[in-house]
């Protein structure tokens, strides 16, 4: 069997400068700490970020954003960080904003398969510039387009040693479609367990969409 | 006295029906959820990823993987769901939400919403406001009638647009107006006042219902 676990430390030699990230995670409920942490740590900058949002200053993504490590960000919401906005309005960030909605499917698309997302949301809104729309039985849509990463930081609660993951509660959010769209994906596991302790019914995430494991999440 | 907010919660919740599936927007429409009628059952959805929502927790009862789309630590009732976010959009989008009750900056008289960029702000980002819209079989607008004195609702939304032609009810601590082909249509208003009243802290032109009637009153 493949050994799937990593230390801390061999896990963030996947992550390079300027490297495209998603990272898992609603307001940091459910965003892979560990992994902000050592990122804070080894100083991996100009990263391209995809997330729902950037937590708060000192909490999930808002680690990365106090330290300056993102160059551009993908994301839905940043009103409940100032900083992500202060860099935003300084020129030092780049933002896209997403409906977030769009943004599931657009990962969901980009670990799918799938050329594209045909969504009404967004149609007679700033978000329609510069897309493509399609009308469709009497319909206006947009074409989103799928979005993939070389590396995913994914929060799970419990990892067996296939890489198989249960997320408990609201921490799933983003962190399963994000494990679907990524070269590399890293989960952040809060539990390792042997293989056959996850009962099969259970698992919300299969084996064969995660890397890499790392012990030690909160 | 209830202040104007507890006003529009409390008319708000007297629209939701035993088992409507319902997203309350950040703000004024969580306050909805304190004056849902006993005898009505709804299920909250929160858009990060439940179904059976059910109230903030106390302090000392909060499990850390258990919030809601505003970050506070929630609980959920017996029957509960939880799900990833690209199933919690599908129930968005999909028609699955029977009633989303948010708040707005400007609606206008075609139902066009902005609710989601503070003028002279930061840019905070739709989040799932625009997807909400979109997708809920019924958009109620909770919001207080004017801002300050600045008419909200008006003839056509000069602010960046969230959805368009999307809102089907308004309620304010003044009125109940629906959003119909011809307009606003005022259905309800408050008992202190009048529909000329209305009609001047309203930009757009209010088409009086021919069975205008007095809004339901706050009661604890």
């Amino acid at each position: 069997m493949i050994n799937k676990i990593l230390s801390l430390e061999e896990a963030m030699a996947f992550l390079h400068d300027g490297d495209t990230v998603m990272i898992g995670g609603f307001m940091a409920c459910g965003t892979p700490e560990i992994f902000m942490d050592e990122i804070v740590k080894k100083n991996i900058k100009n990263l391209k970020v995809i997330a729902n949002d950037t937590g708060v200053p000192g909490k999930g993504i808002g680690k990365l954003i106090s330290a300056k490590l993102i160059k551009e960000l993908t994301a839905s919401h940043i009103g409940l960080n100032p900083e992500t906005g202060a860099q935003m309005t300084a020129g030092e960030l780049k933002v896209t904003l997403v409906p977030q909605g769009s943004l599931a499917e657009m990962i969901r698309a980009g670990g799918a398969g799938l050329g594209g997302v045909l969504t009404s949301t967004g149609v007679g809104t700033e978000i329609e510039e510069g897309k493509q729309k399609i009308t469709l039985n009497e319909k206006e849509y947009l074409i989103e387009l799928p979005l993939s990463a070389d590396v995913a930081f994914i929060h799970g609660s419990v990892v067996d040693k296939a890489g198989n993951v249960f997320y408990n509660s609201t921490t799933r959010n983003f962190n399963s479609i994000m494990a679907t769209a990524a070269k590399t994906v890293i989960v952040a596991a809060e539990k390792i367990v042997e293989i056959g302790e996850l009962d099969a019914n259970h698992i919300m995430t299969p084996g064969i969409f995660v890397d890499y494991i790392v012990g030690g999440e909160g | 006295m209830a202040s104007a907010k507890e006003m529009i919660a409390y008319r708000a919740a007297q629209e939701l029906s035993n088992g409507d599936v319902v997203n309350l927007g950040i703000g004024l429409p969580t306050l909805v959820s304190n004056y849902i009628p006993p005898d009505v059952h709804i299920i909250l959805q929160s858009e990060n990823g439940i179904l059976g929502m059910g109230e903030l927790c106390m302090l000392g009862e909060e499990d850390k993987d258990c919030v809601n789309s505003g970050n506070q630590f929630v609980k959920v009732l017996p029957g509960a769901s939880y799900f990833d976010s690209a199933t919690s959009f599908g129930i968005i989008r999909g028609g699955h939400v029977d009633i989303t009750i948010l708040g707005a900056l400007q609606v206008d008289e075609t139902g066009t919403l902005a609710s989601h960029i503070v003028p002279g702000k930061m840019v905070p980002g739709m989040g799932g406001a625009m997807d909400l819209v979109e997708g809920a079989k019924k958009v109620i607008i909770a919001t207080t009638h004017t801002a300050k004195g600045a008419p909200k609702l008006l003839n056509k939304v000069t602010l960046p647009i969230t959805a368009v032609n999307k809102v089907d009810m308004i309620i304010t601590e003044l009125a109940v107006i629906e959003v119909t082909k011809e307009g606003f249509l005022l259905k309800e208003i408050a008992h202190d006042t009048t529909a000329e009243e209305v009609q001047n802290l309203t930009e757009a032109k209010l088409l009086v219902s021919s069975e205008l009637k007095t809004m339901l009153p706050y009661q604890e």
